[in-house]
């Protein structure tokens, strides 16, 4: 089975894109879905009417989204494989910019919405860094300048990606990540004890993690990080 | 890779039928225009010539670069885009002055071009004139338009510009399209507008999403485009004028006679 993780800010149009690439892909292929959120969601909802694949939801609730995602992904992939799919889809929430979804062993899509500006390449972090195919979304709401300038500031984070231009209203763009899904996506080993993130997350445990409330720096153990750059591991 | 042409070969229309026109030759510093009505597969056809189509899209056209299908990798690697394409509706989100807008470009591009060469090619096609310190959010849509044809004309080093329905922009079309062929583009425009139609090479016609005919522009039609030009020249002189608060009495329309 084929795994595509797909990443993107919030209301970057990571939902539209895969629901366009999923219509170029259901005629050949048995696909499902899997939508990981936070607090509520309805995209597995739509993309179950409007493609009749099997579609499903994760809410991470009070565990961090993407860490979540990580812990559940071969239940993911499991439940794919009863259902019968060749091809998984998990579409992550990508919230705090500081993890990477994607395992070695999947295609890694990034859906970057351009209308952040081309600052925000830099800011995203690895789930950019680390992606396979960046689809660059919205550019019909920009210049062809301001899309040069976008794609710049992408490769000068990711070097080695190949990028797409997508326009999630319309679809298209989706084709052509429809096609690297066929080609560039490799199989998902058997054993899920050979599948590996890309990218280890971000080292930070504190108390602030583990329900601590109270703000004054004092009250906080663990590794902890200073506005002026210091850290330290405060604790036993 | 040296772009000298591309071809289109032909695909099906909407019905699945095949496409009449098997083969649109597009050679650089000549303009194609593709005329039909709304909905006919305008735009699909420039989208096929962006993705470089290999029958994969639902036209099933095939876009061939110097007579061959081109390698994958021109379809998907950011630094071997060929294709630069400006579209109809433009905003800009920089928050910036359109002199350090084009600086980011042109560093983004990594070419020495000077921004004020950028400049200079704009001002000649807007009668609104461009100021490098003026901001990008206040430019007019004419003004958009112009900075953005140059904009292609002289920093991006794609060999192919596709256009989309420029007349609406209150500058000057005939000449934006004379700097893009000076550049030596490949240029293909989607337009309703004689002055563009009549000033390209070739114009293809659209219809229930096929090329249905090209029609090679015939020595009267090239006479009629002059003509036009003058007429087009005429109204922005008098939207500029109307723009600055005049007073417009006893205009003569410009001499249309053909010599």
């Amino acid at each position: 089975m084929k795994l595509v993780i797909v990443s993107g800010t919030p209301g970057s149009g990571k939902t539209a894109v895969v629901i366009h690439t999923l219509e170029n892909l259901v005629d050949d292929h048995d696909v499902a879905y899997l939508k990981v959120d936070c607090l509520d969601t309805e995209d597995h909802e739509i993309v179950e009417e409007r493609l009749g694949v099997p579609a499903k939801a994760g809410l991470a609730k009070d565990m961090c989204p993407d860490h979540f995602t990580a812990y559940n992904l071969e239940r993911a992939v499991r439940w794919a494989e009863e259902e019968g799919a060749d091809v998984l889809f998990v579409e992550t929430a990508g919230l705090c910019l500081r993890c990477s979804p994607y395992v070695d062993a999947c295609l890694g899509v990034c859906v970057a919405d351009v209308t952040l500006g081309p600052k925000s390449p830099a800011k995203v972090g690895p789930f950019l860094s680390t992606a396979d195919v960046v689809c660059v979304n919205k550019g019909d709401l920009v210049s062809q300048a301001e899309r040069d300038v976008f794609i710049k500031k992408i490769t000068e984070v990711n070097p080695d990606c190949k990028v797409i231009e997508t326009n999630g209203l319309t679809g298209t763009g989706c084709e052509l990540l429809a096609e690297l899904v066929e080609k560039e996506c490799p199989e998902i080993p058997t054993d899920m004890r050979d599948v590996r993130l890309r990218e280890k997350a971000p080292l930070c445990v504190c108390t602030l993690c583990v329900g601590e409330t109270r703000v004054a720096s004092d009250l906080h153990r663990g590794v902890l990080r200073r506005i002026d750059g210091f850290m330290e591991y405060r604790g036993e | 890779m040296e772009v000298k042409k591309l071809t289109v070969l032909g695909g099906r229309d909407k019905d699945g039928n095949p496409e009449p026109v098997r083969e649109l030759e597009l050679k650089r510093g000549t303009v194609t225009a593709v005329v039909g009505p709304t909905g006919s597969g305008k735009s699909a056809l420039l989208r096929d010539i962006e993705v470089l189509a290999r029958g994969d899209t639902v036209t099933g056209r095939k876009v061939l670069v110097n007579g061959e299908l081109p390698p994958e990798d021109l379809r998907f690697n950011p630094r071997r885009r060929l294709v630069a394409h400006v579209t109809q509706t433009m905003g800009f989100l920089a928050d910036c002055t359109v002199a350090e807008f084009l600086e980011a470009h042109v560093e983004a591009e990594g070419t020495d071009v000077d921004p004020y060469d950028v400049l200079e090619v704009a001002n000649r096609l807007t009668g609104e004139p461009i100021h490098p310190d003026m901001h990008m959010t206040e430019l007019s849509g004419g003004q958009s338009r112009a900075l953005m044809v140059a904009d292609v004309a002289v920093i991006g080093d794609r060999p192919v510009v596709l256009l989309d329905e420029i007349e609406n922009a209150g500058i000057k079309k005939h000449e934006a399209l004379d700097e893009l062929t000076s550049h030596d583009k490949i240029v293909v425009v989607v337009t309703h507008d004689p002055v563009i139609a009549l000033r390209a090479d070739v114009r293809v016609v659209m219809r229930n999403g096929a090329m249905t005919e090209i029609i090679r522009t015939s020595r009267s039609e090239r006479e009629a485009a002059k003509l036009l030009e003058k007429v087009d020249d005429w109204l922005l002189e008098l939207r500029e004028r109307v723009r600055e608060g005049e007073r417009i009495e006893g205009v003569e329309p410009p001499e249309v006679t053909t010599a």
